[in-house]
Parts: structure tokens; sequence; C-alpha cells
């Protein structure tokens, strides 16, 4: 690991001080930056360190929604009287992720920020990464992409977001608040991770310098039906081949709303509208969720490992429905 | 009741648990400082040049060690026969060329681990690449008859196979596959090299510190007895630590430079490359049978990926070779060469990977024959060893099959696949067969009986986790005639009594036995003392009729008539009693073919919508002759099965075929099984006399738990869907 300065923030607005100096990087639990620091991918010249800010507060808003801070421990979140009475879909997918050792450290800021654990990323011993080495190629393209994207790649980059969390929150349209030196503002969870075009070296729409705050869930009409579906190599502590957050508001049978987030299948949380709007006005069938998952996996383009997923991501987005559609 | 085979508590439990067990990265060494090992980012070529100007300008940097400035070593002797299979060829800086992606090519020397990784990461180094073999597809065309090793020929056969597979009445020709795999103990490798003028130290991470001395002495021209290596503890093996490494060397080498003693520790990215790797296998099956499931032919031709470095061949026919009497047979092994590091055992070495192949193709032909796969065992039940035609020296295999199969419910199985079903789940019910051969080595060890009557028993042997401090106290105990609680076992030290090679599961097997003899002479020479002892209540009786019982030296016809050994040597000036012994395997090999034998049943439940598997239980039933601790032992069984589990469903380095890199070095990304992978695991040893292997009784039991676990939870996977894996590991994208 080579050398770097650290301070520890006292405020957000001395973190964001902080962080207008060169080589600056906030850290909070630091699962995953340390690991890409360690890997020499990751080469911030000052750590910030965010993780005393009094930022970890979990509250109901006046609206119904929920309010989390950015520094809630993924653990503490996911066990929440109210995250686990208003969104048990966010309970879920969080206590799927990692191991609980990881969970305990790891905050809720730093899984929106968390890096894709493409190999060729990850090793920067491979001289191909867009992500890594801007204008340098991409090795997975043609190499072992059994685990990559099958939505939304591009030629320069087809490496996948590898959070659980991200997932529920895009379901449950979250929405992220952000603090920066010119101020505060709010970004959908849709629009927060990008797809990677011709820039994948940016996972998120943050600028330089930006701190995320916290998170607010939006009233949800979803705790009754709802569920997260993470099919994986193995039982526990593995990333998602494919996951899916799925959310209904069941009213005597028929949906009212339907939403369907998939995972480990893009650079961001996948949504299709169109694909949630078929499910909605009519009880849920197999068939309707068959129509919708074809529609959320439009245009899913496979590569030479992993065309399985375009198939297993239909029959979990199918089982994850008839799933929530079964709960009470 | 004798101590032998209770089910005593690990004696090492609390100090691992508390961390006061100090494992070979652990120990405080005066002026230590720390290397760092720097490997190739390429598969094969030449090294130009490593700048290495901006490393040493850092703080603390004391030695970039690489070709350039290595220490030259002396030519490397012709490996002695007489040693067993030679140690794997070594990367030691003495040439630019590079042959696998990890190799080592340079250590850096820092006052702080911090200082040396940073310098290490710092090095420049420009390569001339050539072209690189890491595409096992197309290696396996030129593949090749690997070097001869004794007791290992690569082509066998019996009988004639073409007359065999002419009058068969049922055909299958079929391929399998496993995977690269690379061992993951919780513990790294780990070297401390310490010199004190030309005496060297090494505290090291081994399965043999006596290999470990050796090559040591032989790498750097120096007499063994000036080589010292110790190892009280061992975080795990499996296979890895059983062969000489080159960090362990590069340690000495770089401590010798610097004048300071050196620790390097690999860490967990470096594990898989350079400290070996189960060799990745493409094996044939064809099978010939009768009507009736009798075997008319077994054909075996195995492929596995050796190295430029060195050459190693996966023996996946050892199993096939005398498993099944089946009328004639013929078995290949060829080796493929990949610019990878060279693989060496692991685990099972053979038995695991040829397993996966022969259990799956008899399950196959079980169905092509519609007869019960226990039943088609049972039909080529091998009565004596069909490739030595020799007896087992004990066979429990029958029992094995009909206990097994009794705990696991066997009887209530459909056959027909997807019959079997848990609401939307398939259930899966698949079985196999496990051998393992029964190794011995000669060993030493003393026996030591000190004043307070307690005793120390020494030799030079390892604990890799297995059990070995507490089961040879129990046998140490035994044979002096001690409480357990008064004998303390030493072991991990070259300064101690020699011992083989922790490997081949044959460590209680040659061991045991001589622990058990230097304890023996001890408790003899106490007997011995008291009966010419006027003082001692056994004075005057004759030697057969006087025992050494829980403590007490007494007449076996008044057991009132006793003292205590602690009374009798205080009579005697006090002086420990000692003994040493050696034992060595006789000729019972020529007379006995020596085997493990059991039988793994599993239930799987497969989604039949997202292709997960999971295994909520597995019942093995084992004939090991006799068990020493039946709690360490059960332990050792299931830690095998658990690997088998990851064997099935999890294991496998994915190599990047450009580069020939690992992709998935790290224990997130290459998987094992977590605890929520695995369910019931039921073990059953079967009652076994064995007068032939070993004064113990004792085969071996380290290694047989994994073999047969990948096959039998495939023709699981296959009762409950149909679908047949040949290919490790069984993952969700062959079954959606």
């Amino acid at each position: 690991m080579q050398s770097i300065f650290y301070e520890r923030a006292t405020d957000p607005a001395h973190a964001l001080k902080l962080a207008q100096q060169p080589g600056a990087a906030f850290i909070g639990g630091g699962t995953n930056l340390l690991d890409l620091m360690k890997g020499d991918v990751e080469r911030p010249q000052r750590l910030i360190d965010i993780s005393r800010l009094d930022l970890a507060t979990i509250a109901a808003l006046p609206d119904g929604g929920v309010r989390i801070g950015a520094l809630a421990r993924n653990s503490d979140t996911a066990n929440h009287p109210l995250i686990r009475q208003r969104y048990p879909l966010l309970s879920q997918a969080l206590l799927s992720g990692a191991s609980a050792q990881l969970r305990n450290m790891a905050t809720l800021g730093g899984n929106l920020m968390q890096r894709t654990r493409c190999p060729y990323f990850t090793d920067p011993a491979f001289d191909m990464c867009n992500k890594r080495l801007p204008g340098s190629g991409c090795a997975a393209a043609q190499g072992h992409n059994r685990t990559h994207a099958i939505l939304g790649a591009s030629a320069a980059c087809i490496a996948v977001n590898p959070s659980d969390m991200n997932v529920a929150l895009a379901a449950l349209d979250a929405v992220v608040l952000v603090a920066g030196p010119r101020g505060e503002r709010r970004v959908a969870l849709a629009d927060f991770h990008r797809l990677p075009g011709g820039t994948p070296q940016r996972d998120t729409m943050l600028e330089p310098g930006e701190l995320i705050t916290g998170l607010d869930l939006p009233p949800s009409p979803f705790a009754a039906h709802a569920h997260y579906l993470k099919v994986r190599d193995r039982a526990s502590y593995a990333f998602a081949l494919v996951s899916v957050a799925a959310a209904l508001e069941l009213d005597g049978g028929v949906v009212r709303q339907a939403r369907v987030a998939l995972g480990g299948v893009a650079h961001k949380p996948w949504r299709v509208a169109e694909a949630e709007a078929l499910l909605v006005g009519q009880p849920l069938s197999a068939e309707r969720s068959r129509q919708a998952a074809t529609r959320l996996l439009a245009g899913a383009q496979g590569y030479k490992d992993n065309q399985f997923k375009i198939e297993l991501a239909q029959r979990a987005v199918i089982r994850a429905l008839s799933i929530a559609g079964e709960n009470a | 009741m004798t101590i032998i085979g209770q089910a005593v508590d690990r004696s090492d439990a609390r100090l691992k648990v508390t961390g006061a067990a100090k494992f070979s990265a652990e120990h405080a060494v005066p002026g230590l400082v720390h290397g760092v090992l720097v490997q190739s980012t390429i598969a094969s070529g030449r090294i130009l040049s490593i700048d290495s100007r901006a490393a040493e300008a850092l703080p603390g940097v004391l030695l970039v060690l690489t070709h350039r400035n290595a220490t030259r070593l002396p030519k490397p002797s012709k490996p002695d026969p007489a040693d067993g299979p030679p140690n794997p060829k070594l990367s030691l800086l003495q040439d630019a060329q590079v042959l696998y992606n990890g190799q080592p090519i340079a250590v850096v020397v820092a006052d702080t681990l911090e200082h040396a990784q940073d310098a290490a990461r710092r090095l420049q180094v420009r390569y001339a690449p050539q072209k690189a073999q890491t595409d096992f597809q197309i290696a396996k065309r030129s593949a090749r008859r690997p070097p001869v090793q004794p007791d290992r020929p690569a082509d066998t056969s019996r009988g004639n196979v073409a007359g065999g597979m002419s009058r068969a009445a049922s055909k299958l020709d079929l391929v399998y596959t496993t995977p690269l795999e690379n061992h993951n103990p919780m513990e790294p490798h780990a070297t401390i090299a310490v010199w004190d003028g030309d005496q060297l130290t090494l505290h090291d991470s081994t399965q043999n510190v006596s290999g470990v001395r050796k090559t040591a002495a032989k790498t750097f021209g120096i007499a063994p007895d000036k080589v010292r290596v110790l190892c009280p503890f061992v975080g795990g093996g499996f296979g890895s630590k059983g062969s000489i490494w080159s960090h362990v060397m590069l340690a000495a080498m770089a401590a010798k430079q610097c004048g300071r003693p050196v620790k390097l520790v690999l860490d967990r990215t470096q594990m898989f490359g350079p400290v070996g790797a189960r060799a990745m296998t493409e094996q044939r099956l064809r099978l010939g049978a009768a009507a009736d499931g009798h075997l008319t032919a077994v054909l075996h031709d195995s492929i596995g990926n050796t190295s430029f470095v060195d050459d190693f061949s996966e023996p996946c026919c050892n199993a096939t070779r005398m498993l099944y009497a089946s009328d004639s047979l013929q078995t290949t092994q060829r080796i493929a060469t990949l610019n990878l590091g060279v693989p060496t055992y692991m685990r099972a070495p053979g038995e695991a990977s040829g397993s996966f192949a022969l259990e799956s193709a008899l399950d196959e032909l079980a169905y092509a024959l519609g007869v019960d796969p226990i039943q088609l065992r049972l039909q080529n039940y091998a009565e004596q060893d069909p490739e030595k035609n020799l007896p087992w020296s004990s066979k429990s295999l029958r029992e094995c099959y009909r206990v097994g199969a009794a705990r696991f419910g066997w009887a209530r199985r459909t056959p027909q696949p997807g019959s079997m079903r848990d609401g939307r789940t398939l259930v899966g019910w698949g079985m196999a067969t496990a051998t393992y051969p029964t190794n011995r080595s000669p060993a030493k060890a003393s026996a030591s009986v000190r004043a307070d009557g307690s005793a120390v028993v020494r030799s030079g042997s390892h604990d890799l986790g297995t059990g070995t401090y507490t089961v040879m106290a129990q046998i140490a105990a035994e044979g002096l005639g001690l409480p357990l609680d008064k004998v303390r076992f030493e072991l991990g030290d070259t300064a101690m009594p020699q011992a083989p090679v922790s490997g081949g599961s044959q460590t209680v097997a040659s061991v045991g036995p001589a622990v058990l003899a230097a304890a023996s002479a001890a408790r003899d020479k106490l007997l011995v003392m008291a009966l010419a002892d006027p003082a001692s209540p056994l004075y005057g009786a004759g030697p057969a009729e006087v025992a050494l019982e829980n403590g007490f030296l007494l007449r076996r016809a008044a057991p009132e008539r006793r003292e205590t050994v602690a009374a009798l040597i205080a009579r005697h000036g006090g002086q420990a009693v000692e003994a040493d012994s050696s034992s060595a395997p006789g000729d019972e090999k020529k007379q006995f073919s020596m085997h493990s034998f059991g039988a793994v049943f599993v239930e799987v439940h497969v989604d039949p919508d997202l292709g997960t598997v999971r295994v909520p239980r597995i019942v093995g039933s084992y004939g090991v002759g006799r068990l020493m601790n039946r709690k360490t032992g059960h332990s050792q069984l299931m830690g095998g099965i658990v690997w088998g589990v990851g064997m099935a469903l999890h294991e496998k380095t994915e190599i990047d075929l450009r580069t020939g890199r690992a992709l998935n070095a790290n224990l997130a990304d290459y998987h094992v099984p977590v605890n929520a992978d695995i369910g019931a695991i039921d073990i059953t040893v079967v009652e076994e006399q064995d007068l032939h292997i070993n004064p113990l009784g004792a085969k071996g039991i380290g290694e047989i738990g994994i073999v047969g676990v990948a096959a039998a939870i495939a023709n699981a996977v296959y009762h409950a869907t149909g679908k047949r894996v040949r290919d490790l590991p069984i993952t969700v994208d062959k079954l959606v």
C-alpha cells in the first residue's frame, strides 16, 4: 500500500472542505476502498475519514417515508424496525449481501459507491480496463465474462454494479441526498448510477468533492408484497449472478403498482417502466409475469460466458414476482 | 478401556481459539525485517530489466533481490529415487526466464511490511514476452507421457479390453473434466529465515520440516545439520505445504544478503500460482458391461495439466485400477504442458479427480442398464486387488454400502430422474464409492518419563489441524501406561526424531507406531528398574507379572501392590527415563493391498427454474481400520466431505487465456463452501480390524473423505434433474 495522508472530518462542511484537496477520497466503512487500495486499483493521496460524522440516523419522515443517514451501517439499516416494517425489500437485499462482518462495517453511502468486481478492473496487472485506465480497452469483452453485463453495456465496458442494496433502492424509488461545494441536491436513485457509455470510469453522476449525506425513501405501498431474490454460486457470501427486487401493491388480488429491478445484469440497477406497466391493472399471473420479464430483458445481449443470464434473469423475475405476490 | 479410540478433545484447541498457538509468521525474532514476493505479470518470456531505483530510494528499503543480484546457487543435484517424489523445481532468481504468470521474480526487503509493499509495487519490470500456452484444449493435443515415477506407472492394462468391449451388452464412452483448483488453507504460506553464521533456522508453515531442511541444505550447498526447521502449528496445508516452494528459499537468500532475519508471508492472491494447484483434468471413461452389470472392460484415459517449470502428473487412474473387478482394464495418464505454476498434491490427489469420472460413469452405466447403483458396484466387487493380484489387508466396503444405505434410507429411492420432489424443488439421491491407499513411511520418536511422573514424547511430525498432537498423546499414554493428562506430545522440529511428510494420509500410520514403540520402550525400562529394585513392590516378580497402568507400576495379580512412576524415578536419582524408537513398514505391501474404503450418499435439492443446488444431507460410511480418536477422526472425514461439496459445486481457478493470469485469486471470488452450503453430515466408521497394515491397525483418514463426494453430488443432480453434468463445478449456468 502506498503512503497516504489521513484526515478526520468533524462535520459535513469540514468534510467538503477537506475534499477540495487534490487526490482526496472519503472513507466510511472502508470495506471496498481499502481492498482496492491494497490491490493498487484506487490510489487516493488523502483519505478523508467521515466515519465519525453525525450521519448514521435512521428516522421517519413526515410524509410516511424514511430518511437513512449515509453512515448507517448495512446491518443497522437492515435490522432497523422502520426498515423492516416499511421496506422489508431493502432489509432482505442488505442481508443477502456480503457477510455479517462486512455488513457491520459497510455504510449506506459506501454501498452506493461500491465499485464493480470485474476481475480485469480489480487487478492492475491487466493493462486493459477503461474503468481503471480510460482509453486502455475492455479486457472483459473478449475475456472471461461469466458475471458481466447483459444489459446497457457499451463497447468500452461490460462491468456490472455489484450492490444488492442498490437494486432494492431502485425498486423503492429512493432519492440520494448529496452535499457539495455549491450546495445540496437530491438525485433519484435511477439517475444516480450511470451506464458506462464511453466513460465507464464514472460509476455515478456524483461530481468530484460531493458528499452523500443520506437517502430518502418515499412512503411505500409495497411492504406487504415484496421480495428480493438473489441467484448466486453459493448459498451466502457471493455476488449475484442475477438478482431481482420485486414489489407489488395488490388490491383484492389486482396489481395496482409494480416495481421490478434487476441486479447483476448492468452497470446500474435495471428497471423498465413498460415492463412494470404490463403487470398493472390485473391479477398477478405467470403469463403476465413472463411478459414483464421478457420486456425487462428486451435488448439483452450476452457475451461468451454469460448467455445463460438472459434466461436466468427472466426466470428469476417470474419467481420473485410469484413470491412477492404470495407474501402477506 | 483403552485411551486410543476415545473421543478426546483436541489438546491444542484452547491454544488455537485463544490465539496462544504461535504460527510460523508469529515468532518474535530480534531484528526481524520484512520481505515481499514480487511476481511476474506475463505468462512466458524473459525479463529485460527490473528498474529498482524508485523502490530502493524509499525509506526503510534494505534489499531488492532480483535475478541480477541473487545469490548464485550450486547446480541442483540429481534427485535420489530413494527420497520419493522429487521436490518441484524452484524459481530462485537464477535467470531471466518467465514460465508462468505469477512466477517469483523478485523479493523486496524493508524494515516494515508497509515499506516493503510500497517498494515492491514501484519496481519497473520490462519483459520480452513470448507466446504462452494457456489453453488446455490446445495443449492436450500434444499431451505426453509423464516421466516415470516409482509405484506409479503412467499406463496399465490387464485382460483383453477389445474383447471385453466387443462382448459388452452396454457400452459407454464419456468425457469428464475437473478444473484447476488452488489450495486455500486459512494460514497462507509463511517463512521466517534466520542465519546465525552458517546455521540457518527456518520457521516455516509446512507439512514436511525434514523436507524443508533437505531442500534448504541442497539449495545453499550446506550440510543438513546446519539447518533447523520449526513448525509447531500449521493452519491447514492440504498438500500445498507438502512440497517446498520458492519463497522459502528466497526468504533464506534474502536474510543472508541482508544480514537480518527475514519474514516472508504470501498474501492470499499469491496462493494462486507459485505454491501448487490441483491440476485440471480431462478424463475419458469407456465402460463395457454385460446385461447384469458385470464390467467386461474399463478404459480410463486421463490428461492433466503440467507446467513448463516442472512436471506433475495427476494420478487420476489410481482408484480405477484397483476398485472394481472388471474382466479387463486399460488406463493411461498423460500430461499437457501449460504456462502455469506447477501443480502438486491436493487432498486425495488422483482419487478426488479420478473418482469423479469413474463414479459418475458407473452411475451412468447403472441408468443405462436399469440396475441400482449399489447393486452395480456389488456386482463388480473386487474380492482382491485386481491390479496387484494381492489380497486386501482388510476391506469393509460391503459393510460401508450396507450401513451407509441404511442410514441414508437409500431403499426409498425411486430411480427415475425427477421422480422425487419436495413441492417445486427437485430432490435427487446419489451415491459413490470412496477409496484411498494406506500409506506408511519410516518414522522415529522419543519418549522421556520425568521425575514427576509425566512424559514428553517427541517426533518431528506435523499437526495440520488434523489432531496429531491429540492422537499421538493418546498413543503415547497407552504405550507408557500413563494417564493422558500426564503426557505431552511435541512435534514440528527437525531437532526431534525424524518423521515423514504429513501427506498421503500417512501420519498416524507412520508416526503412531514409532510413538507407540518409544513409549512402550520407556515403559519397559521403568518396569525393568522396578523389578530389579528391592524397594519396589514389584521386586522379584517376573516380567510378565507386572504392568504399568494409569501411572502405577503394579503386580497384575495383586494390583494393590503398586507404586507411582515418580516414586520409582525418585529412588533412582530423579533422572528422566528415556527411550528412542523407530518404526518402518516391512514387506506387508508385497503381501497385501492396503486401502481404506467408504461409501458416500448425498441428497440434493435443485431449483428447477433457477438451477441452484443445495445439499441438505450427506451420509458417509468408512472402513479405515482402527480409529485413533472418534472426535478428531470424524472431523477429518467431515472436513473432507465439506471440501467434496466445494469440489462439486464451487471451486475453480479461472485463468485468463490471454495472460495466463488467475482471475479469482481471492476468497471472495474463489468459492469454497460457506456454512450455509453445508447441511447435515452423518459419519459412520465401521468396525474393522486390520492386523497387517501397521502395529496400530490404523488406516489414514485425511483424504478419503473428499473422494467420491463430487460424483455422488453429480449423480444426485442427475437423479433430481435428468441433467448429467460432466464438467465440474456444477454451477447454475449448467443447469438452467
